[in-house]
């Protein structure tokens, strides 16, 4: 099969690929934890399926593994998944199709999707960096999940230190955010909420309180801390 | 464990609908500068919690054990800005190897 790509709309296209090929290699890890935390296989692959956003999928399944409810593990989880909300802000300018494309398009408003389509320049490019990192990103986060969930089944959660695992892939995700004060601010807030209050809430709840560390972002924005898109 | 298929769809319920509300709903309107800037530090603050709630608290009480030294291992590892599956890698490895000694 001989399949060739204008030059301007090669780099937008290898560029989702290799950025979909590290993320599938996350949602492996993302497999193996969930049923490390006590979710089955299927659950696993609904939740990448159906949820689609990594951070909150991985907040849930942390509440759970810790013993916290479903309502504990609830809460944070959709507060994280209340950014995409502002990424659907940002990006819904660019869409003036039908209101079935555009409803079938928001289900794949997550982080990646939109730093690809805001790094690009003219529309046509725009929609292209879109769906090529939607479609090669949901499969294999889809894929990888399959895998990790399969692959996980098989091993002890705790004696394979799964548990920090987790902990190590938010603090990965954690990293980019810190570059403005706001960020370090609202992160140094969301921790100490989060400590403090451990002892006092049931588990789960002191993720949800520590979102009100995000009212930092009252003072006003430093010149760095303009539209940040987690890369 | 508590995991159920509740959760699973409610948070699936909740996340799209999160997803729909800015795109279709709210669609171009633009909403208030401060309140974008406090929307985006979401991640900061939770992210921030998770890890450290997680690394020091056993169900409602305190405790440091392998888990900080794996959590240093990670941030360590995030600091050099290795990719995040080796992140993930190092510290849960660095916590299996403390845990079995």
């Amino acid at each position: 099969m001989k399949f060739r790509l204008e030059p301007e709309v090669r780099p937008v296209v290898t560029s989702a690929l290799a950025l979909s090929g590290a993320v599938g290699v996350f949602a492996l890890a993302f497999g193996v934890l969930a049923v490390g935390a006590g979710a089955n296989v299927w659950q696993a692959c609904a939740l990448s399926f159906f949820t689609f956003t990594g951070a909150s999928q991985l907040s849930a399944m942390t509440v759970i593994g810790t013993g916290g409810s479903v309502g504990g593990a609830l809460g944070g989880a959709l507060l994280l998944a209340g950014r995409n909300g502002v990424y659907g802000l940002a990006l819904s300018p660019y869409f003036n199709e039908s209101l079935g494309k555009r409803l079938l398009a928001a289900h794949f408003v997550i982080d990646e999707t939109t730093a690809m389509m805001t790094a690009q320049t003219n529309p046509r490019l725009q929609k292209i960096a879109f769906w090529t990192t939607a479609i090669a990103l949901f499969s294999l986060w889809n894929l990888g999940t399959l895998l990790g969930a399969v692959l996980g089944s098989a091993i002890d959660p705790h004696t394979f230190g799964l548990d920090v695992g987790f902990t190590a892939a938010y603090v990965a995700m954690l990293f980019p955010h810190l570059k403005t004060i706001n960020g370090r601010f609202a992160a140094a807030g969301g921790a100490l909420i989060s400590v403090v209050l451990a002892p006092f809430v049931p588990i789960g709840l002191p993720i949800l309180a520590s979102g009100l560390a995000i009212f930092v972002g009252l003072r006003p924005a430093t010149s760095s801390a303009k539209t940040e898109v987690v890369q | 464990m508590n995991m159920s298929w509740a959760l699973v769809i409610w948070l699936s319920i909740g996340a799209y609908a999160f997803k729909m509300l800015g795109f279709v709903v709210v669609g171009s309107r633009k909403l208030p500068d401060v309140l974008s800037r406090c929307l985006m530090l979401i991640p900061a603050a939770l992210l921030a919690a998770l890890v450290f709630n997680s690394s020091f608290t056993d169900g409602q009480s305190y405790a440091i054990d392998e888990r900080a030294i794996g959590l240093g291992v990670a941030i360590i590892a995030a600091w050099r800005k290795l990719p995040l599956i080796v992140v993930v890698i190092l510290g849960a490895a660095t916590t299996a190897v403390l845990r079995a000694l």
